[in-house]
């Protein structure tokens, strides 16, 4: 049957993989990487909770194909170095099959080569950077969730939509690695929709900042039409309070990026009027999905467990998690096996269409997810002690992602202003 | 480019920053100047007095009592802290190692400042707080043009001064005073004319600590309060300490608002240095006088 001992051998090796592929675990072990200290850990703790909650929906129903999941949580906020090691230790010593890194994008650029290494599979559930999938190839990490190029795209798209007679621009961007980024192509998408816009302020105040009042003096003196800001978690909240204390929140436009994190938290802090972004398609009063029973239970029950509403690292969660059980159904029903073998879950994970709790996603062929991303404007109704989004967009996650190839920033530079009135875009008023 | 008003506004806009600072900065400066101990977990302090006090302030807000009274709820708390986490540190731990390795203390003190920051996570989440009241309460004011909150304007600053003020008559004018400038000049000598030098170490170590858990009360006022936050200002702290020299107080009310008046220039002519400039200036001090600004010569003790 063989003519050469070489292709026996082969097919020998084949044989053990399909059998090793073949044995089912006992449970599956899944890394976590998430802020539990620092001031990320406003994002952190929300999507370790959130992990919590789904993993326990996962095992009520048996588990992954059968097997049952154990999380193990790694802090990110203990510093890049700390992290690497913790990383490297819970693949090597705890036997994680697979792991979700990370919320900061420097933790995703510096755990991506170690997944590679270690060849496990690495699901990037929250970070940013468009860097990773653009200037590398990655075998073993996969990202389910957009990029910073598609949410600056969509909130540079609703701001001239929606305020298209603006001239004057400034930016207040914490002074780190995400700020610089985000900012930064924002504005070359701007640019290009908008090329006679001027930016009258680039400001960066230190991460952290405790106090804005040198900003908002400026802000105040300079006037611009609108005003950006990409901060996030106490940063924001900070920000929005001292200037709103001082008038300016009413005197210009603001865009927040990132905002709808915030939204509860700030209650009448935040005025109507505000442009703000959710990361996605996340918002826990999303048009689309409100009045769905799924949607709304999952709300309730994270409500009733955190005393929150939910947020957009929560929903980001639920996308790693469905990404995860899809790609494991789908790579065992492909290769016909009880249990796939990592490179086969990483193979399902390619062109794989999931959902998590809003819009479905899709994994490119480089294994940067395709999310849509909704943007809105702030409003104050009775029912709720703080602002909601009024005049919602949401951006289909192929009008505004960077093409496989492209690089964001390049990409971003050559956008026309017509797909600002798109027709796939889908706008929703709040019927209330 | 730089015009007096340019100066003016960025002066405004430096002193609520830089009161904030010099309240963190002048506590640990007077415990080194006494205890001869440096504290890294003194920025423990201010996020704890600064959570303590929004606590009161949401109690407040929600038994519908007068908003006012949060300003009354800021001092107890600071008085609080200081005494309660104050006092237990002092008692529990940092008695055992005065006079030690310098860098016992150091890996001491930081040991404390990890305990208590998951102790702050414990207690208060991670959640950022916020009280408007202090802020709202108040209203603004406009110069030039510009509208600034009476409360970082005004009040915060004006609390600084009233610190600096009371401590210097203090220690330059008041028997207890006198006491504690005899203990930090030779605790030995202090002690053998009757001094109880242990009791004066606790009460500096609980002044020190009120005084940064209040500019933390103050902070709660106008700043979300987050996990982290105290780290951020123990450096300040020290930086503020260090190019004032370390113990000296009017020191460190003249660093605090070079560093809030410089920040403020940074971000009107290169807002690219607005994070440098604090360390910018503590280099240049430095540089130029390694004891600090207001160091005095000192006699060294074999």
């Amino acid at each position: 049957m063989f003519k050469r001992p070489f292709d026996a051998l082969c097919a020998l090796m084949l044989l053990m993989s399909s059998a090793l592929a073949a044995d089912k675990p006992k449970e599956l072990v899944v890394g976590i990487t998430t802020f539990l200290s620092g001031p990320a850990s406003v994002f952190g703790v929300p999507g370790k909770n959130a992990a919590d909650l789904l993993i326990a929906d996962l095992n009520a129903k048996g588990g992954i194909l059968g097997v049952p999941l154990r999380p193990i949580f790694i802090d990110e906020g203990a510093g890049i170095n700390q992290l690497m090691s913790e990383y490297r230790r819970v693949v090597l010593n705890e036997k994680a099959d697979v792991m979700l890194a990370s919320i900061s994008s420097a933790s995703c650029l510096a755990l991506t080569p170690i997944a590679e290494d270690l060849k496990v599979p690495n699901i990037l559930w929250d970070c940013s950077t468009p860097r990773i999938f653009e200037d590398n190839d990655y075998k073993y990490s996969v990202r389910t969730q957009a990029h910073s190029g598609a949410e600056m795209l969509a909130a540079a798209l609703y701001l001239i939509r929606n305020k298209p007679h603006f001239k004057t621009i400034a930016g207040v961007n914490q002074d780190y690695a995400a700020g610089r980024d985000q900012w930064g192509l924002f504005l070359v998408a701007l640019k290009a929709l908008k090329p006679d816009v001027e930016v009258v302020a680039e400001l960066f105040p230190k991460f952290g900042a405790p106090d804005y009042s040198t900003e908002i003096t400026r802000l105040q003196a300079l006037r611009p039409d609108v005003i950006v800001n990409t901060s996030w978690g106490g940063d924001l909240d900070t920000f929005v309070q001292q200037a709103a204390a001082r008038g300016v929140m009413t005197q210009s436009t603001f865009v927040f990026p990132l905002g709808e994190s915030s939204l509860e938290r700030l209650g009448n802090a935040m005025p109507p009027g505000v442009i703000i972004g959710g990361r996605g398609d996340h918002y826990f009063l999303h048009p689309k999905y409100a009045q769905q029973p799924a949607f709304r239970a999952f709300v309730t029950r994270y409500r009733e467990k955190t005393n929150a509403y939910p947020i957009y690292p929560v929903l980001h969660m639920a996308q790693a998690f469905a990404a995860l059980e899809d790609a494991y159904e789908k790579a065992a029903q492909t290769n016909n096996v009880p249990w796939p073998s990592s490179e086969q879950l990483m193979a399902a994970f390619r062109g794989l269409k999931f959902r998590g709790l809003t819009s479905e996603v899709t994994i490119r062929e480089d294994n940067q997810g395709l999310e849509d991303q909704l943007i809105g404007t702030t409003i104050r109704v009775p029912e709720y002690d703080f602002a909601i989004l009024d005049r919602i967009s949401i951006y289909p996650a192929k009008l505004v992602t960077t093409p496989v190839g492209e690089r964001s920033a390049d990409w971003l530079s050559k956008i026309k202003p017509e797909i600002a009135s798109d027709p796939s875009i889908e706008t929703f008023t709040a019927g209330k | 480019m730089i015009s007096i008003q340019t100066v003016l506004l960025a002066a405004l806009d430096g002193l609520s920053y830089g009161a904030q600072v010099f309240m963190v900065a002048v506590g640990l400066s007077l415990i080194f100047g006494v205890l001869r101990i440096v504290n890294v977990a003194h920025g423990s302090f201010y996020a704890i007095g600064a959570y303590v006090a929004a606590s009161f302030g949401l109690f407040i807000a929600a038994a519908g009592w007068s908003p006012w009274l949060t300003y009354p709820a800021m001092a107890l708390s600071a008085c609080l802290v200081g005494i309660v986490v104050g006092g237990t540190l002092e008692v529990a731990l940092l008695r055992r190692i005065y006079g030690k390795e310098q860098v016992l203390q150091l890996l001491v003190t930081f040991a404390v400042f990890m305990i208590l920051e998951d102790m702050q996570k414990a207690v208060w989440g991670v959640r950022p707080y916020f009280i408007d009241a202090p802020l709202g309460l108040l209203g603004t004011v406009n110069i030039l043009g510009i509208n600034y909150s009476i409360y970082q304007l005004v009040v915060v600053p004006l609390f600084a001064v009233v610190m600096l003020v009371s401590l210097r008559y203090v220690l330059r004018h008041t028997r207890l005073g006198r006491i504690v400038t005899a203990v930090t000049d030779d605790r030995e000598a202090a002690a053998a004319m009757g001094v109880d030098a242990t009791r004066v170490y606790l009460l500096t170590f609980m002044i020190g600590a009120s005084i940064a858990a209040f500019g933390g009360a103050l902070a709660s006022g106008a700043t979300s309060l987050v996990p982290g936050m105290g780290a951020g200002m123990t450096i300040l702290s020290f930086a503020v300490a260090a190019t004032a020299g370390l113990g000296r107080i009017e020191g460190a009310a003249v660093a605090a608002l070079m560093i809030g008046l410089g920040r403020s220039l940074a971000v009107y002519m290169a807002p690219e240095f607005d994070v440098l400039v604090p360390y910018l200036i503590m280099f240049l001090v430095l540089l130029f006088k390694p004891q600090g600004l207001f160091s005095v010569q000192q006699t060294r003790k074999v």
